[in-house]
């Protein structure tokens, strides 16, 4: 009897080392855009700083943040045109803020109110997922639907590594394989899936190998290393569009604060694997130094770029807070295309008691 | 005018809808090349190509997630899922994704879509195969239910259905796909979604029924009328949400009575929605209690047992008299 085991050597793709020194091709990218990606890591680190006050003074809703996975997200949103389309979960509010959506929009789907849901029209990005994985096979239709209709968009899902265990993420990698559709599976592995390790979500090594089961192309890169993201990242997105079918990017990264803002992670998780994400890995720090090195940031302007961004989120919380509240009997507008009569009726009584001070 | 069977009128509305619209697409298990395991979809891969005639691996919740993304990016794909009671398999694609994609949306995305698939019993299917879960998506407000019981019905409802703006759920009778011919016009027509139709007017008690319990509802009228000279309304309801109320609540008003005859088990069913409607609605005109001829409240047995576990025109017609002389 012949059986199979394999050890896929799947080896990680990295860029800068951890002390921000070069250990890989750059990419080709001006100064200009290497500034960039680090001022919108560092917006963004301040936005998910903020947001988390904001939830502990009461004033949004609960929220799940990102820091620690800002280069996965600004490398791997930098290498996708507007058209593109996007099917994320709750936790890509760094990327999807980079991408265009504003703000103060990322902060009303934490405060609850219905605009959240309602992306800006000129991006094609779905309503951020809470089913864990239930977006995946979305972009795998749309990349598909770009396809039969001969347009270059192509569709990327984000999701994480406690996604990868739902079957879901099966049927839409198969899919994909299957069509050679233009999708992107673009999984942060961020090591905890709320309260259980990635080591107990699965028995394989490595999240990038599932590619090999599949008949895909799989990369596994340093999450935390925003120039090798965006290098994967372009090649995975020039891949799939020029036919050459979907990838699978594990991009290694780590949570570094809760799973939302309603959980304990020193229940579960152990301070000295924190501090060593935290002092060693942090994705801010490296790239920060790579710049420094190139002597192209110094700390004033980090000073000045701090004191800015800062200020861009004052304002768009005070944007965020001042928007129109939702009129209560908005929710029975987009149930179906039309109300239908028995929600019409509804509708009706329900404005009515408004109306007589009686709603609720 | 064509004489049709249901199955080739399914079949029809899909090649009228896939000519006149190049966003229509077909997916599913073994539709392409094998036509569908009741013939569906005979013809249309060869017709209309491997692009739009979709044979898609086994699973589930990837046709209807893959079906979600494909209605998202400007096509209207039918999705098949070869019997109904596969589709727990999907239940979060079709109930939470598709479902609720408009209002999670605020309306900036709609999916249009429909899913078709063959229930109910009588036809000896192994297990899961001929489960009526229509109630299922009742309660899942954004997706509207739709269960025709004739081949003219069921071409003009699936056009509709292909036409809408919202996720449609078309459940097609199995025990029906076959049993009878009847005229079917050429080309494209629509039965409107949400209307029921009034098969047969009646003074004494309205008998509501839908999909395979149609032609029992009429046979089980036809013996009690033979029998003792009871005249039965008839309401086939074609769509299950949105439920056409006002028509039951017409009739309920000039009958005085009424009896739901459905396949699918009784608890929670689509019978105990509109018996409370009848009672919010038209409680004064009630002269019995509403009857209703369902379904056990067990798992749907296996073959050897169905016909004893399946609503008939003998039990049905026992309701009936039961209500009329209440």
């Amino acid at each position: 009897m012949k059986t199979y085991t394999a050890d896929f050597g799947v080896s990680m793709y990295q860029i800068l080392a951890e002390d921000g020194s070069v250990r890989g091709d750059l990419p080709e990218l001006s100064d200009d855009k290497l500034i960039e990606f680090y001022k919108w890591m560092l917006l963004t680190r301040l936005y998910d700083q903020r947001a988390f006050n904001l939830q502990r003074q009461g004033r949004i809703g609960t929220y799940a943040p990102f820091s620690g996975q800002e280069a996965a997200q600004i490398g791997s949103f930098a290498a996708l045109k507007n058209t593109d389309w996007l099917a994320t979960s709750y936790r890509e509010m760094a990327g999807l803020i980079y991408h265009g959506l504003p703000m103060e929009h990322a902060l009303l789907y934490s405060m609850g109110h219905p605009d959240g849901g309602k992306m800006p029209t000129n991006l094609n990005v779905l309503p951020v997922q809470i089913i864990i994985a239930g977006q995946v096979l979305h972009a795998v239709g749309a990349g598909l639907a770009s396809k039969l209709r001969g347009e270059s968009n192509i569709a990327v899902t984000y999701y994480g590594d406690g996604a990868s265990s739902q079957g879901d993420v099966h049927e839409a990698m198969n899919f994909a394989a299957v069509y050679k559709a233009p999708v992107i599976f673009f999984c942060q592995n961020n090591h905890w899936a709320i309260s259980v390790p990635v080591s107990k979500q699965m028995a394989t090594p490595t999240i990038a190998q599932k590619a090999v089961a599949y008949g895909m192309e799989g990369i596994r890169v340093d999450g935390n290393d925003v120039l090798a993201v965006y290098s994967a990242m372009k090649y995975a997105a020039d891949r799939a569009r020029s036919g050459e079918g979907p990838t699978l990017i594990e991009a290694v990264t780590y949570r570094l604060g809760s799973h939302t803002t309603a959980d304990d992670p020193t229940r579960y998780r152990n301070e000295t694997e924190l501090k060593e994400w935290q002092e060693k890995r942090d994705p801010l720090i490296r790239f920060r130094i790579f710049l420094e090195n190139k002597g192209i940031w110094n700390e004033q302007q980090e000073n000045e770029w701090r004191e800015e961004a800062k200020q861009k989120i004052d304002a768009a919380v005070e944007k965020a807070e001042s928007h129109p509240k939702a009129e209560p009997s908005s929710f029975f507008d987009h149930v179906y295309a039309d109300l239908t009569g028995p929600l019409a009726e509804q509708k009706q009584d329900f404005v009515q008691r408004l109306n007589q001070g009686e709603g609720r | 005018m064509a004489n049709m069977t249901m199955i080739q009128a399914i079949q029809d509305a899909m090649r009228v809808a896939m000519e006149a619209d190049s966003r229509v697409l077909v997916l599913g298990e073994d539709i392409g090349k094998n036509g569908g395991v009741f013939r569906a979809t005979e013809g249309l891969m060869a017709a209309f190509g491997e692009n739009r005639v979709i044979d898609t691996p086994l699973a589930e919740s990837g046709i209807i997630g893959t079906a979600v993304g494909l209605a998202l990016n400007g096509m209207r794909p039918i999705a098949e899922i070869q019997f109904l009671g596969f589709i727990y398999e999907t239940m979060d694609q079709v109930s939470a994704q598709a479902a609720r994609m408009r209002f999670r949306s605020q309306g900036r995305f709609s999916v249009p879509m429909v899913i078709r698939s063959p229930f109910g019993g009588g036809v000896r299917t192994p297990e899961l195969h001929s489960d009526s879960l229509e109630a299922l998506f009742l309660h899942s407000p954004g997706i509207k239910v739709v269960m025709p019981s004739n081949p003219y019905d069921a071409k003009g409802l699936l056009l509709a259905a292909l036409a809408d703006d919202d996720p449609v759920l078309f459940l097609e009778p199995m025990k029906l796909y076959r049993a009878f011919r009847g005229e079917v016009p050429e080309g494209s027509y629509q039965v409107p979604l949400g209307k029921a139709n009034v098969v047969q007017e009646g003074n004494d008690v309205t008998v509501i029924a839908w999909g395979p319990t149609v032609p029992v509802a009429l046979e089980a009228a036809k013996s009690v009328s033979d029998q003792q000279g009871v005249s039965c309304e008839v309401i086939d309801l074609r769509t299950i949400s949105p439920i056409d109320i006002d028509t039951i609540v017409n009739s309920v008003q000039k009958t005085g009575k009424a009896v739901i005859v459905h396949e699918a088990v009784r608890a929670g069913g689509v019978g105990a929605e509109i018996t409370a409607q009848i009672n919010e609605r038209a409680f004064l005109s009630l002269e019995a209690p509403v009857a209703r001829v369902t379904g056990y409240d067990t798992p749907y047995p296996v073959p050897t047992l169905e016909d004893y576990w399946l609503p008939d025109a003998k039990r049905t017609g026992e309701a009936i008299l039961r209500t009329v002389h209440f």
